[in-house]
């Protein structure tokens, strides 16, 4: 009845369809993935998205500009300051609202925190995904310092709603600048307990090193951005790049993927880039503390703002790569359309490709490289 | 390159399918005919100078007072670090273009979500069918006429304000 | 032999008994890892050192089989509303739910949406509500507490009190 079973032996073996999710043990939100596997080897897994399609880009018609800052909180969770940014970026741009410098520097502060809280859910949950159970909590007892910070800087813990339009909600005071100095030298040797108990170990490397390889062709074709970029080799940073707040007067580096084990743009690499992510926002954030000038941290806005007829698209350097908001106004206090154009939405559509003829244990090693997460995808 | 100097030379080379140049925006935009979009962009992709290597956005706006839709492409260059913006006018009441799956292999996902939020049919894709919403929706959300239905699958969409029900 | 639930009289014993089976059950409620959005991190960070869920004998699985309770976090969409319903279906009895985070309560801010379910109660039955957007892990918390609550006033070996009203009436 089947080939196969005189290869192997006389064992027969038989295709099936099984459905991985929506509901399951990992991290990454609500994903269904139909997979078509023969035992242990994955023939095709096909992605199945939408199980937390929130119509963010719809509820953008219906609620104001200033009103809409929440919403970009919630498309993407774990990078809430990025998406406040980038929407607030677009808004500034339409009317011509000028930042202040404080609030500038408050604005990547803010962020690069987040940055590092992203990264170390993201390493966490993908060695909890690949087996290891205790860097995860190790990354939730640093996450809960950066929680305690973001709550001092704006009361929130989660989803933020610090970034304005114009500047930022509430000025960081003097002595939460002092905890975060704290914070960060206590952070530097983390990076290393990290690498201690999974970039060096021997199980970590062997699942990982020459898994799923993205070459630069399909890295470009299937636009793929952030980590997943340049871990393939391509040193592409908006920070860099399309450089916008106060980045040009920062020195920082941009890491890619080295192929120091395995091949170049396997999951090795897209993990090792995150890593060393983690220690350049560390880098930034001293420099950026050191720095910050005195002054308003917003500029006046109108209460009804309403930015005149046109459109632009603003891109910030997100944790998942670069967040684009297509914003278009059409004169009133609405916007006529928002479009977000998220990182993990182009990461998914490679899933299809990099899955035939992988184990299903390398299918969830891939999904955690990758690093994607729901709201990103379904928005 | 600048988005004037790219309008100027696809102008010459493309004449009558390239149109409608906005410079004085923000976002300077060409207007491209519907059936030369897969030429242009395969030309934009290959040729040296010009270089898109990236897809960046594909996305879709609706103008139901001038009763079109307007498919938006944003094509980016890391190596020539220069962007441009296409606009495809669509009429409507049948939304038809091609497909750019073969030019970057990322509009396939861009192209279901479009075609699942507005309703414009791509023709040559190789999987057109609903991704954010369940297979069984009815209609096309994103659209400015879009009125929600009354219940699905047995569950009603409205919840009684609950200062309605404290005053029952 | 009929059952022995709900058939023996009020004594000190069987009240004991009763408060033994119910203490245990609530000291070991294992829960649905079920983590929809935003406030499954805020779950995450609740199972997590600072606030920790496992000392109320609280712990994680993954599987609907194994677990009692479904911590409903993040915002329900209609396409999950099916599959929610089937995952409780193979919760076994006796089993509670915990609504967490004002999305599942009622559909929070995204009330404008065309594809949110307006509240994990319309298709789930729901014990506790916790409010917040997040909620904080203190507040999850305690919702797990009054839980317990509820749990350590069930009756299992002792007839259930007579219900009094109308409903008394109909049945005479």
């Amino acid at each position: 009845m089947n080939e196969t079973a005189q290869e192997q032996g006389g064992f027969y073996t038989e295709d099936m369809t099984i459905s991985v999710g929506p509901q399951h043990p990992s991290t990454h939100g609500v994903l269904r993935f139909v997979v078509k596997t023969d035992g242990e080897v994955i023939s095709e897994a096909i992605p199945d998205v939408g199980y937390l399609h929130r119509s963010i880009e719809k509820i953008g018609e219906k609620v104001t500009y200033h009103g809409y800052v929440p919403y970009t909180d919630r498309a993407d969770y774990l990078a809430a300051m990025f998406a406040n940014q980038a929407f607030c970026m677009a808004a500034e741009r339409l009317a011509g609202t000028e930042v202040t410098r404080r609030g500038e520097f408050c604005r990547v502060i803010a962020c690069e925190l987040n940055r590092i809280a992203s990264h170390l859910i993201s390493v966490g949950t993908f060695g909890q995904d690949i087996g290891a159970m205790t860097p995860f909590v190790h990354a939730l007892r640093e996450r809960e310092t950066i929680n305690n910070l973001m709550e001092e800087i704006c009361g929130a813990r989660l989803t933020y709603n610090y970034i304005r339009i114009g500047g930022v909600g509430y000025d960081i005071l003097p002595e939460t600048c002092t905890k975060i100095t704290d914070f960060v030298d206590h952070f530097e040797p983390i990076v290393s307990e990290f690498n201690r108990l999974l970039s060096g170990n021997k199980i970590f490397i062997e699942r990982l090193a020459g898994v799923a390889v993205v070459s630069k062709e399909d890295a470009l074709s299937y636009n793929l951005v952030g980590p997943n970029l340049r871990g393939s080799g391509i040193k592409w940073d908006i920070r860099r790049d399309i450089p916008y707040s106060v980045y040009p007067e920062l020195d920082f580096d941009v890491p890619i993927g080295t192929a120091h084990v395995g091949a170049l743009g396997d999951s090795f690499d897209r993990y090792w880039v995150r890593i060393r992510e983690m220690q350049e926002s560390v880098n930034i954030l001293r420099q950026c503390l050191k720095m910050m000038p005195k002054g308003p941290a917003i500029s006046k806005v109108p209460r009804k703002f309403r930015p005149p007829v046109g459109e632009c698209y603003a891109r910030v350097e997100a944790p998942r790569g670069d967040m684009g908001f297509y914003v278009v106004s059409d004169g009133s206090e609405y916007p006529y359309r928002v479009r977000i154009r998220t990182g993990s939405y182009t990461a998914m559509s490679i899933i299809d490709k990099l899955s035939k003829g992988i184990m299903l244990a390398d299918l969830i090693a891939l999904i955690g490289s990758l690093d994607v997460d729901a709201p990103e995808i379904d928005r | 390159m600048d988005s004037k100097e790219i309008y100027a030379s696809l102008e010459k080379l493309f004449p009558a399918k390239v149109s409608d140049f906005k410079g004085d925006v923000m976002e300077p935009y060409l207007t491209v005919d519907s059936a030369a979009i897969v030429e242009i962009c395969r030309f934009l992709r290959n040729s040296p100078g010009y270089r898109f290597e990236v897809l960046s956005d594909l996305t879709a706006l609706d103008w139901p007072k001038e009763e079109k839709i307007q498919i938006v492409y944003h094509l980016f260059s890391y190596s020539q670090n220069h962007q441009i913006v296409l606009k495809v006018d669509l009429p409507r009441d049948n939304p038809k273009i091609a497909t750019l799956e073969e030019v970057w292999k990322v509009a396939n996902w861009f192209e279901r979500e479009v075609y699942d939020l507005f309703g414009v049919i791509f023709e040559g894709h190789s999987d057109l069918r609903r991704i954010m919403l369940p297979e069984d929706w009815v209609g096309h959300p994103l659209r400015k006429d879009y009125v929600e239905q009354e219940e699905y699958d047995g569950i009603s969409t409205q919840r009684a304000p609950l200062v309605e029900k404290l005053l029952r | 032999m009929k059952p022995l639930i709900n058939s023996l009289p009020e004594t000190v014993f069987t009240t004991k008994v009763d408060d033994l089976l119910n203490w245990g059950r609530a000291s070991s409620q294992w829960y649905m890892l079920f983590g929809l959005a935003c406030c499954a991190i805020e779950l995450m960070q609740t199972g997590g050192p600072r606030a920790d869920l496992d000392r109320f004998g609280a712990v994680p699985r993954a599987t609907p089989r194994q677990s009692d309770l479904m911590i409903v976090a993040g915002t329900l969409t209609y396409k999950m509303a099916k599959r929610t319903k089937l995952l409780y279906d193979q919760m076994p009895d006796p089993k509670y739910v915990i609504s967490m985070g004002s999305c599942s309560n009622c559909g929070g801010l995204f009330q404008l949406a065309y594809s949110v379910c307006k509240g994990v109660d319309k298709i789930v039955p729901v014990d506790v509500y916790v409010p917040g957007c997040p909620p904080r892990p203190e507040a999850l918390t305690e919702g797990l507490l009054r839980i317990q609550d509820k749990m350590m006033n069930e009756r299992w070996l002792v007839r259930a009190p007579r219900p009094s009203g109308e409903a008394a009436e109909a049945r005479g």
